[in-house]
């Protein structure tokens, strides 16, 4: 058994080799998972110092005769170091996306396979609701559900799960459509086997595929609409390292000649949301039997 | 020799009896009478073949008697389905559970698509027999090896945790039998067994399921198209068309004396070894349209022998001889002429 086990893995990582833009993403991801778990050893200071540091503020970094020392990416407005805040930011941002993802996962992969198996009317009534939550431009939607619940990063969190959640059903819909009229499938039900086991043990694992490389690109935009939650004020809070909220509160220096700010949180969204792309790409690439070679 | 043959059989115990079964599909252009009143017994230890060509409902029969026809469109509308005395058709989803897999298993049509190809064929086979005769995964994984050495997998230690894929698709078929008979089903259904297979593995699997059919005392109902393999296989014969038993006998009378025209013509259109002919003789037409079918005999406007009444009025399935039925108004004109004594069975 483990030897089959690891020659697939194996073929996994030979095809994920030659795919340079997915090896590319997968560094990135790496080096951000890295960042986030180890964010208290390697920042150079404290995200959020107090008593705050006020003449430190928006001073530059490392390029400028004016830097301060122990800030190579300068100080924010509050004089707090933005490479810190970054590092920590990346923990804010992956916890964020991978909670989002999880619910939009949980509650998609609960409603897409019921309605996908049982068909009939559960299929309808799901798929309009979903066609509903369509209708709405999904930052639109996630800003009406946290007005609902209130501010906070949790809350944003949750909102989005909530706005993913018809993609994730619609997609692994097909896949169960799919896979249901597979003949393994009639073949469980003549030896006996309940609709329950069915769905978890055959049905489930076979559909799966999809939905990690949608999770994977979903976990990217995740990221992104959390901060752009947090740039509008609704998600994480002050003084919590967010970096769309740490994009907000910066991005009025810029014209003052503070770039740095704004730019450098920017960059880290830009990065995350290109590695989990590329990465997620690859992923479809390889897991997608049409495409393999 | 053959009358005592005969008397054997009647002696033995009826495992399964079908009557008047009707299965209907319901769809948007109109009814499917895939299947409309088929009745039949197998009984201990008996084969069955049921022979027919694509969409005369041989499918759907057995699918039926396990009680998998996808609802909706499909509904079984009207009879009884009697196995072990009990009607299956009367039994509630949970019970009817219990008996799939562990008293009537099914072996399917295609072995390159029937075992799941995420897990191994052992887990596979452990799975049903975890599930119906209550034994921890050890004591499964032993039963699954002993199984899949009685349907002859070579080095089976090694098989057994393979993925499907690793597999050819006789290896896989006679998987998809060890997981059929790893219950011990007093009923084996047998789907066209044979018909993704390649002529050589063809026999193979035959011979296995006959050899196993001994050692495990089981009864089969076989379906195909092929009347070699009918030939080769079985004890009695049920021929279906459009949905209607045509013809019922045993297997010596079926290739010696068939009465319906359809048999008649299916027999006719077999190449034989031993006959040199230019042409193989074909029946005219095609299979009728499930939602139009043709007024009274369906196979009327393919037969060669058709008159007026078989256009009006559906015939009865008569009783010719012990165990010989057919449905076919000439055949009853013909024995009301000689006077032979018949009778509606």
């Amino acid at each position: 058994m483990k030897r089959t086990r690891e020659t697939k893995t194996h073929e996994l990582v030979r095809r994920l080799k030659y795919n340079k833009s997915a090896v590319f993403g997968l560094a990135i991801v790496v080096i951000l998972i890295l960042c986030a778990i180890f964010a208290n050893y390697i920042a150079p200071n404290s995200p959020t110092p107090s008593p705050p540091e006020l003449f430190k503020a928006l001073k530059p970094g490392f390029w400028s005769e004016d830097k301060v020392e122990g800030m190579p990416l300068g100080a924010d407005a509050m004089g707090r170091c933005i490479l810190s805040r970054i590092l920590y930011g990346a923990r804010v941002s992956l916890t964020a996306g991978f909670v989002a993802v999880g619910i939009a996962m949980i509650l998609g992969i609960t409603f897409g396979t019921l309605s996908g198996y049982y068909g009939g009317w559960v299929d309808a009534l799901i798929m309009r609701i979903v066609d509903i939550m369509f209708a709405f431009p999904a930052l639109l939607l996630a800003i009406v559900i946290v007005t609902v619940l209130g501010q906070g990063l949790d809350k944003a969190m949750i909102a989005i799960g909530i706005v993913y959640t018809p993609q994730m059903a619609r997609i692994i819909r097909s896949s169960v459509l799919y896979i249901k009229e597979m003949e393994y499938i009639e073949v469980q039900k003549a030896i006996g086997s309940s609709d329950a086991r069915i769905i978890f043990r055959h049905v489930l694992p076979n559909s799966i595929a999809p939905v990690i490389v949608y999770g994977t690109l979903m976990l990217a935009s995740a990221i992104l609409d959390c901060a752009a939650l947090g740039f509008l004020g609704l998600g994480a809070q002050p003084p919590t390292p967010e970096w769309g909220a740490m994009l907000s509160k910066s991005y009025s220096y810029i014209v003052s000649g503070a770039w740095w700010a704004a730019t450098f949180p920017g960059i880290a969204i830009l990065f995350s949301v290109i590695g989990l792309n590329l990465l997620g790409d690859g992923l479809r690439d390889i897991l997608d039997p049409r495409l393999k070679t | 020799m053959m009358y005592h043959q005969d008397k054997a059989r009647r002696d033995m115990k009826t495992l399964l009896e079908i009557k008047n079964l009707k299965t209907h599909f319901f769809t948007h252009e109109g009814t499917v009478k895939a299947v409309d009143g088929v009745s039949f017994k197998i009984n201990q230890g008996e084969t069955l073949g049921i022979v027919g060509e694509s969409g005369s409902g041989k499918s759907v029969t057995a699918l039926s008697v396990m009680r998998l026809i996808p609802h909706p469109p499909g509904k079984i509308v009207g009879g009884e389905i009697y196995f072990e005395g009990k009607d299956l058709l009367k039994l509630e989803d949970k019970e009817i559970r219990k008996i799939r897999g562990k008293k009537i298993s099914m072996i399917f049509q295609e072995p390159m698509t029937s075992l799941d190809p995420v897990f191994t064929v052992g887990y596979e086979i452990g799975e049903v027999i975890q599930l119906h005769q209550g034994l921890n995964k050890k004591e499964a994984r032993k039963k699954a090896i002993e199984i899949l050495k009685i349907v002859g997998i070579p080095d089976v230690e090694k098989r057994i945790d393979n993925y499907p894929h690793e597999l050819s698709g006789g290896m896989r078929q006679r998987v998809m039998i060890a997981m059929a008979l790893s219950c011990n089903p007093t009923l084996l259904i047998a789907d066209e067994p044979t018909t993704a297979l390649d002529v050589t593995i063809q026999a193979q699997i035959l011979r296995l399921i006959n050899e196993l059919k001994g050692e495990f005392g089981a009864s089969v109902m076989l379906i195909t198209h092929d009347l070699g393999i009918i030939a080769e296989m079985c004890d009695n014969v049920a021929v279906m068309y459009a949905g209607h038993i045509v013809e019922y006998t045993d297997i010596y009378t079926l290739f010696n004396h068939p009465l319906h025209p359809y048999t008649k013509g299916l027999s006719k259109s077999i190449p034989r070894m031993n006959i040199e002919v230019e042409h193989l003789d074909t029946i005219p037409g095609i299979v009728p349209n499930l939602l139009d079918l043709p007024s009274g005999c369906p196979f009327h406007p393919r037969c060669d022998f058709s008159f007026k009444r078989c256009v009006e009025e559906m015939p009865e399935l008569i009783e010719i001889e012990n165990s010989h039925l057919v449905k076919c108004h000439l055949v009853k004109k013909r024995i009301r002429s000689k006077k032979v004594e018949w009778k509606n069975w």
